[in-house]
């Protein structure tokens, strides 16, 4: 190395050495996840025990009360009849063409991930606008896991915990999360200052404050920010097809593998047609909060 | 007079990032452009020392930037001082720790903002029952007593819609509701009407009156017009760059500006309808105690006028005139004075704003007397002193009988 000249060559490691760097990553890393990997496996299993139970109870319940059901809930939601007939006509249309089980499962999937990003999210989201500090901190954090391609992540995850659904539902869950993180953080930012002003001369104590004036007047921009996850944890489910996730996901990935062009379309079109029914439902419905938030009380 | 409800002593704040260390520049007497040039630290409040009484409208006045806001943030600590003591019935407002204060905020003080800071996804009565919901009153309580609130202000009918439905004035009255139904002594007005327009403004004004005279709240009012600090203020202070320069009652501030910056402020106010006749009157000089005209006369005669105020025991009787009561003197010389001699005269009233009296003032060929609600002859107004009241805006008026009225500051 010392010979080459650094001008025109880029100075690099010596192969032996980045190897030793990667050796012994790798080998500490896969002692970890043997020494720890059962028991995390065991911290995430009422997670997967509840994926799986909804997933059942999702293929035990008969197709039409499920439709009915799904269909009942865009209603409620956006208060629309066309958005229940399209759902209506969409989910017979996934059952006729013999993707109905797997539609379930994708659904299942995304719902639980979808509920855990918020779980998590919104609080998260919270201490960042409490905080400068945690906003240098976490924004960064936040890049890395929208930019990362998501196999790289994978890796771990699967070195960790296997194959199966909960290594797929960390990955969609960790590319998902971000902008339910960030617009709670934006949004909780954006509250008018004159009104926050107003309910801490009023003597509101912190958590007053938080839960009487700044979520809802930040819900908009947070229900902007779910609606966001969900579309993103719908647009992961056939890069977490190819680590065991069953759904929609694993029909792609096979047509892919084998030029089933047919198949790779059906599929397809039945995410964007799941896509579509929550994007619309989602929406419609943080509308409608809106319109009601004056009827929310709080202390 | 009652110890003072709220006390602020050598008030300073400097605003920046290491304010303490700074604190020496100001007390060496550096301007606030100076400090700002050495240290990147603005100067919001210099040395304020102020005593507001329980019952009174103290109006803080300032154009923007005086640091006016700033000090009413300081009543409830939304702002703290750099250095200086506040005290509210004898508590030091500094010393209450996190709960202490919000307890403080819920109950002592409840404040009305410039822009107005209505909670928009609440309703209005849910808006004005804000302040009890936070003290934790359950709701069916808080909501009725924000009904009651709403029909003071004129607001009934109003209860289910949002602020956003109403225009700015209801939304200001709204403000004041909420700000009304805590029963907090204190009431902090941070411009409370500036936003509103001009007739608006007027109506919601005559209504803090009005209340006031039922409630009788400590009001503290902020704002940048002296015609409002006139019209509502029983004392004001004035601010300029973060001090005060000048504080009293509104007719000494008139009459009296401390520097030429309170003078140009005071320069274009209507006097006639700031002013009032007991603020411009002189003492009474020319008393008749007389039973009879020959007396009458020879006391007018001692006092060189040909006019006089007859008063007895029981107060002002009437204007006599030496013409007239020379005539009865010639045909009977031992006449008491009776009514059929007085001048048609009307007294005016003491509390009678200047404006309302200049007619008969001009009119008359003598001062008029100023009788007060007892009956008694306490002054007299010239059509000299009104002329000169009212033309003279640049000079501080001929000295006052009151030599204690001069400015504090």
């Amino acid at each position: 190395m010392a010979e080459s000249n650094w001008l025109t060559e880029v100075p690099q490691l010596d192969r032996s050495e980045l190897r030793d760097i990667r050796k012994t990553l790798d080998t500490a890393y896969r002692d970890f996840s043997r020494e720890h990997g059962e028991m995390i496996e065991a911290f995430f299993d009422p997670l997967l025990s509840f994926l799986v139970w909804f997933e059942k109870l999702l293929l035990a319940t008969p197709w039409w009360l499920v439709i009915a059901i799904v269909a009942g809930l865009a209603y409620l939601a956006s208060r629309s009849w066309k958005l229940s007939l399209g759902v209506v006509v969409s989910f017979t249309l996934i059952g006729y063409f013999g993707m109905w089980e797997d539609a379930m499962s994708t659904m299942s999937i995304i719902l639980v991930c979808t509920l855990m990003a918020i779980i998590l999210g919104v609080p998260i989201g919270i201490v960042m606008a409490r905080s400068d500090r945690m906003q240098t901190l976490i924004t960064p954090v936040l890049d890395v896991m929208q930019t990362m391609p998501a196999f790289v992540y994978l890796i771990p995850v699967v070195m960790l915990l296997g194959i199966g659904k909960i290594p797929g539902v960390i990955a969609v869950i960790i590319y998902a999360i971000p902008p339910v993180i960030r617009l709670t953080n934006l949004g909780i930012r954006l509250v008018d200052k004159d009104v926050l002003e107003a309910a801490t001369a009023y003597g509101a104590s912190p958590m007053q404050r938080l839960v009487g004036v700044q979520l809802p007047l930040a819900m908009p921009t947070i229900m902007a920010g779910i609606n966001q996850t969900i579309m993103m944890a719908l647009s992961m489910v056939v890069i977490a097809s190819m680590i065991g996730v069953s759904g929609l996901g694993q029909p792609v990935l096979k047509s892919i593998t084998n030029q089933y062009f047919t198949l790779g379309l059906l599929n397809g079109l039945a995410i964007v047609a799941l896509a579509i029914i929550f994007d619309r439902v989602s929406q419609a419905y943080a509308k409608r909060t809106q319109r009601h938030l004056g009827g929310m009380d709080n202390g | 007079m009652a110890d003072p409800l709220i006390q602020v002593e050598n008030l300073y704040k400097l605003f920046g990032n290491n304010p303490d260390k700074h604190m020496s520049l100001v007390h060496e007497g550096k301007s606030k452009d100076e400090i700002l040039a050495a240290t990147g630290h603005t100067l919001g409040l210099k040395n304020i020392n102020l005593s507001i009484n329980p019952g009174e409208i103290f109006v803080i006045m300032g154009l923007s930037g005086s640091g006016k806001s700033t000090l009413i943030r300081h009543f409830n600590r939304l702002i703290d001082p750099t250095e200086g003591v506040i005290k509210v019935e004898g508590t030091d407002v500094m010393q209450l720790n996190p709960k202490e204060l919000e307890q403080f905020r819920r109950h002592k003080m409840s404040m009305v903002f410039q822009r107005f800071g209505l909670l928009p996804h609440k309703t209005v009565v849910e808006n004005v029952a804000y302040g009890l919901r936070i003290q934790g009153v359950d709701k069916s309580e808080s909501l009725s007593r924000a009904r009651q609130w709403l029909e003071t202000v004129g607001l009934a009918g109003y209860e289910e819609q949002y602020p956003a439905q109403l225009s700015g004035g209801q939304q200001q009255r709204v403000g004041l509701a909420r700000a009304l139904c805590t029963d907090a002594e204190i009431l902090l007005m941070d411009e409370a009407f500036s936003a509103l327009d001009p007739l608006i403004r007027s109506e919601m004004q005559d209504q803090l009156v009005q209340l006031q005279e039922k409630l009788h709240k400590t009001i503290i009012f902020i704002t940048h017009d002296l015609d409002e600090a006139l019209r509502l203020g029983d004392r004001i202070a004035i601010l300029k760059d973060g001090e005060i320069v000048q504080q009293g009652e509104p007719e000494e501030i008139l009459l009296h500006p401390a520097t030429d910056y309170v003078e140009a402020f005071v320069h274009d106010v209507n006097r006639a309808r700031a002013l009032t006749v007991e603020t411009v009157m002189k003492d009474p000089a020319y008393r008749i105690t007389a039973d009879t005209i020959a007396d009458a006369l020879s006391q007018m005669k001692g006092f060189g006028r040909d006019y006089g105020y007859l008063v007895n025991e029981s107060g002002y009787q009437g204007v006599v005139k030496a013409e007239r009561l020379e005539q009865a003197y010639q045909d009977n010389k031992d006449a008491k004075l009776d009514a059929a001699l007085y001048e048609d005269v009307e007294p005016v009233d003491p509390h009678a704003v200047l404006e309302t009296v200049i007619p008969n003032t001009l009119d008359a060929d003598y001062p008029l007397p100023v009788v007060d609600e007892d009956g008694q002859l306490t002054g007299q107004l010239t059509r000299g002193t009104l002329a000169e009241v009212l033309g003279e805006t640049h000079k501080p008026v001929e000295q006052q009988k009151d030599e204690s009225r001069t400015p504090a500051a």
